[in-house]
């Protein structure tokens, strides 16, 4: 530990919020409130008037909070001791899940562990930032070559395991997030282009590696009309509703593009489709304000935070809930592929709730802890 | 874990990462300009075309077939209904497969080669989003077994739909006709979305004369869809207008009496009212089932019915053309006393045959050893030919001609059924166009008693029969005798067509035929006397016909004994009845079936004494009950 980190730090001058009795940070609290209160209503317009779900979502939404403010109790030193055995768990489990996985949706993603079924690729979302955080962290920043190539090997052994069940969508996002922690400890700009070019040098590797379900993905992303009722009935229809909705939307309840079932998946991935014909580009505005709103709060949390590996976990994991909401929104406004993201809070779906909400407690857990020492 | 104790560059680590810090923030915010200029693109640039989208998606416009005019007889009897059943229909936007489709569903129902081989052809010329039946009339256990299966198969729907059904099977089907899939050159000739949703169209007969009115006027609704294409709710709805029902002036009973009195014969029968032109029974046998052809023969059937010897297809009430033979003979007569040619009282002698001078070739009467002295009544009568020899001699063809074309002969009635043909009535003229030839003396001898080049159809010469029973009066014949509105009940009595008569000059002329016409079955030695005449409770006036076949050479006898049985002479009879004032008019022609006296004339009795006798009393019984009741 060390006596000058938050001292430090230039962003600490800007929030003079005192950590309160529960470790709640406010702000972000407010920002994920308002995405929870938004993703019920558009719910119960989307899935129908669907109350039974609207309850289950409510109920998600309960646990997760609770989840959450139990992790902003705990010192980020205990995460710290503990992030290379849940990291190595993980491990442990993806592998497991290849070897005795339920298959669900043509994929292996769940583990049967009697009682419920677990996903342990979620849990990876939250400890690879982590163990590349802690990793780097140990050592004076930017990493030397070597310890880079460490991080990589980090991130890219669960990343491998998770793109093998095949979730291709979920291991990029898993390496993004690793990703965005090297990128915050500062590896030169060189490297990242580098990286960048390798990546898009690979993409014809990636394409023969790809099943057929992804390579029609993408080909519909560059041509939806090829196939209007099969790959492409997704994105034609989402783009139907979004572009039907205009400036002022539809109003509530009334987007017949989702009402009328038009709107495929429309209470889950593709439920910013929904949100945008009932709302419109007012609406989505509004909304995208809010995201970037909680944005720009965890980066200011990560900016102030006490030490280094605090940092690096709070910049990685707000940047990855970003590129959840960049993904998803790209996908249903036909940017990106298909790929099964949700959006983040809204979509129906209990597993990326609970990941996203611990991942705010940790957040909120290093903003409570950062002046563990006066300045 | 112990933390390191290593010295670290704090300031410069946290300058790093705020910078990057703000460098994610403005990339961030730039991705999320993206995301807003895609938006703005979506929901403000191309916002009309997708709203129109929208719109498309959500509302259908579904057309309501109307339902088909149902067709009744004279006294209300159902000849052509509409019965609802269920056909199986795939729309091809909607099913990813269709040879999987097909093969699933072939293992749940029966489809043979002809469902198949329709369905490639409709699938081939219809837009993809109109359904196309597969099959049509399911069973109850097959719709089941559909219905169970139906998640497997998205995009097949079962669709009950109107089918029209013939209750009497074929009864009376060479006048009401059949309806029956609309083809590719039914469809130039249509208002296609007048047919929206419509199947069927009239095929032949009535069926396809009254199309326009039976098939009354498409509906159409527009109606909000989810995605599956389920109805959710109309948003508006112009109701489609039922078909005209049609009433005939056939009556139900008479046809079945005229199609079993001519029993396993080949030929015709057609009942007119002389007075109002009214067709009481319009029979050609052998009859078929139209039933059979409604919703698509199968190949096999139609080739058996098509290659039956007895072309039971074939329409002879209004397309069969036959000699007249003797039936011509009264209006040869009349014209012969009208143009001046033969005086009633004057004889001529007939020895059995008729040489024209300076022809050695004998024109043979029937009765090979003559009828001696012959004037125009017993030349009716008895039915001598070389009488009508000499007096077509005279009269030359071109003056008989002319004369005979205003009683129907040469035209068409121009009855409201489809698919009639016209006679023929030779002159000179007509012979120089179509044969190139000039007219020979020798072929109007043999016009005057009915063969040669004369043809008539069983429809015309009852037509003409009407005409001389009545002293020239001339009602067109026609079949449907009122509409009625299916929405209303209304009906609407449509009124006889009368042409121009026939006058003459003298109607004295006139009465010597008609009286020889009635001497023909009530005479003794008339030709229709054994036949029907010595027994026969009302006047009728008559005239047997033969039509010969083939020709007898010269010096060969005619052994009805040896002719195979195709060869033999078609037996004729045109009668009309009561003598005083007719009330019927028949023509009764009986293919192969030798004399026209034995053979036809029974046939026309049958008709007669059902309508004259046995309606009239169940006519009077029935409003006897009725009064009683």
């Amino acid at each position: 530990m060390s006596l000058f980190d938050s001292s430090l730090s230039d962003f600490s001058q800007v929030s003079r919020t005192q950590p309160n009795a529960w470790h709640v940070d406010l702000p972000l609290l407010l920002g994920l409130l308002i995405l929870a209160v938004t993703s019920m209503f558009v719910l119960y317009s989307s899935s129908g008037q669907n109350v039974d779900l609207l309850w289950r979502q409510a109920i998600r939404f309960s646990l997760a909070f609770v989840l959450m403010v139990a992790l902003a109790q705990i010192h980020p030193d205990i995460l710290k001791r503990w992030v290379l055995w849940v990291y190595v768990a993980g491990v442990i489990l993806l592998i497991g899940v290849i070897l005795f996985g339920d298959v669900g949706k043509g994929a292996q993603r769940w583990l049967n562990l009697g009682l419920f079924r677990f996903q342990p690729s979620e849990m990876m979302k939250l400890a690879v930032p982590m163990m590349v955080a802690w990793y780097l962290s140990e050592h004076s920043l930017p990493p030397d070559g070597k310890r880079i190539f460490i991080a990589f090997l980090i991130i890219i052994t669960p990343v491998l395991l998770i793109a093998k069940q095949p979730d291709l969508g979920t291991a990029l996002l898993i390496a993004g997030a690793g990703f965005f922690v090297l990128f915050f400890a500062g590896i030169g700009w060189r490297l990242i282009v580098t990286i960048v070019g390798i990546g898009a040098a690979c993409a014809p590797i990636a394409w023969y590696l790809m099943h057929d379900y992804q390579r029609q993905r993408v080909i519909t992303l560059l041509n939806p009309e090829s196939d209007p009722l099969g790959a492409g009935y997704h994105i034609i229809q989402s783009k139907i509703a979004i572009g039907s909705g205009g400036l002022f939307g539809k109003g509530w309840l009334n987007g017949s593009q989702s009402q009328l079932n038009f709107l495929p998946e429309r209470s889950t991935d593709f439920i910013f489709a929904a949100f945008a014909e009932e709302f419109g580009l007012l609406g989505v505005l509004v909304l995208l304000i809010v995201y970037l709103f909680i944005l720009v709060r965890g980066i200011l949390i990560a900016a102030q935070a006490q030490d280094t590996f605090t940092r690096l976990v709070a910049g990685g994991l707000i940047m990855t809930f970003f590129t959840y909401v960049f993904v998803n929104i790209g996908m249903v406004i036909g940017l990106l592929p298909v790929v099964g993201v949700p959006l983040p809070l809204i979509s129906y779906g209990g597993t990326s709730i609970v990941t996203i909400m611990a991942s705010f407690g940790i957040l909120m857990a290093i903003h409570t802890n950062r002046k563990l020492l006066p300045r | 874990m112990r933390p390191h104790l290593t010295i670290k560059d704090h300031f410069r680590e946290t300058k790093l990462f705020n910078f990057r810090a703000i460098t994610s923030v403005l990339v961030s915010a730039l991705l999320m300009v993206v995301i807003i200029a895609r938006l703005i693109y979506l929901q403000v640039v191309d916002h009309e075309l997708y709203a129109t989208l929208s719109e498309d998606n959500r509302f259908h416009i579904r057309a309501i077939p109307p339902t088909r005019g149902l067709i009744y007889d004279r006294n209300g009897i159902l000849l052509a209904q509409n019965f609802p059943t269920y056909a199986l229909e795939i729309t091809p936007e909607r099913v990813k497969n269709i040879d999987e489709t097909l093969q699933a569903l072939a293992e749940l129902i029966t489809i043979d080669e002809s469902d198949l081989s329709r369905f490639k052809r409709e699938l081939k010329r219809n837009r993809p989003f109109k359904a196309i039946p597969i099959r049509t009339r399911l069973s109850d256990e097959e719709v089941a077994r559909i219905a169970v299966n139906r998640h497997r198969f998205p995009g097949v729907d079962i669709a009950a739909e109107l089918i029209r059904h013939y209750p009497h099977g074929g009864l009376g089907v060479h006048a009401i006709g059949y309806v029956g899939r609309i083809n590719e050159k039914e469809k130039q000739l249509i208002d296609e979305s007048d047919y929206d949703g419509t199947d069927y169209i009239g095929k032949t007969g009535i069926e396809k004369f009254y199309e326009d009115i039976l098939h009354g006027h498409v509906g159409v609704a527009q109606e909000e869809t989810n995605a599956t294409g389920r109805r959710l709710r109309v948003i508006e709805q112009v109701p489609s207008e039922p078909g005209t029902n049609l009433r005939l002036t056939l009556d139900a009973k008479l046809q079945q009496v005229a199609e079993e009195a001519l029993g396993d014969h080949r030929g015709s029968v057609v009942a007119i009212d002389p007075n109002n032109g009214n067709i009481l029974t319009l029979t050609s046998t052998p009859v078929y089932d139209p039933n059979l052809f409604v919703t698509g023969i199968d190949r096999k059937t139609y080739q058996e019915l098509r290659n039956s010897e007895d072309l039971p297809l074939f329409n002879r009430a209004l397309r069969g053309r036959y000699p007249p033979g003797s039936t011509i003979k009264p209006f040869v007569a009349l014209a012969g006393l009208e143009l001046g040619v033969v005086k009633s009282e004057v004889s001529t002698h007939c020895p059995g045959w008729y040489r024209l001078p300076g022809d050695r070739h004998r024109y043979r009467d029937w009765k090979k050893q003559g009828h001696g002295a012959v004037d125009l009544d017993t030349a009716i009568v008895q039915s001598c030919d070389v009488y009508f020899y000499d007096l077509a001699n005279t009269l030359g063809i071109d003056r008989l001609a002319r004369f005979l074309f205003p009683f129907g002969f040469n035209y068409k009635t121009g009855t409201d059924i489809f698919g009639e043909l016209a006679g023929l009535m030779p002159t000179a003229q007509w012979k120089r166009k179509n044969r190139g030839e000039p007219w020979y003396a020798g072929e109007t001898l043999i016009a005057g008693i009915g063969q040669g080049y004369t043809l008539v159809t069983p429809l015309q010469l009852a037509h003409s029969t009407a005409i001389i029973a009545t002293y020239g009066k001339r009602m067109k014949p026609r079949i449907v005798g009122a509409l009625e509105n299916a929405n209303t009940g209304e009906t609407k009595a449509i009124f006889p067509i009368e042409e121009s008569s026939v006058t003459v000059q003298n109607k004295e002329n006139w009465d010597k035929v008609l009286i020889a016409m009635e001497r023909v079955v009530h005479f003794w030695r008339g030709t229709a006397y054994r036949a029907i005449g010595q027994d026969a409770p009302y006047k009728i006036g008559g005239k047997t016909g033969t039509a010969q076949v083939f020709s007898v050479k010269q010096d060969e006898e005619y052994d009805e004994e040896k002719v195979d049985e195709r060869l033999r002479d078609h037996a004729l009879f045109i009668a009309f009845a009561p003598v005083d004032a007719p009330k019927i008019a028949v023509a009764v022609i009986v293919e192969n079936g030798g004399h026209g006296g034995s053979t036809a004339a029974p046939i026309a009795r049958k008709v007669m004494d059902y309508y004259l006798l046995e309606l009239e009393k169940m006519d009077f019984s029935e409003s006897v009950a009725k009064k009683t009741s």
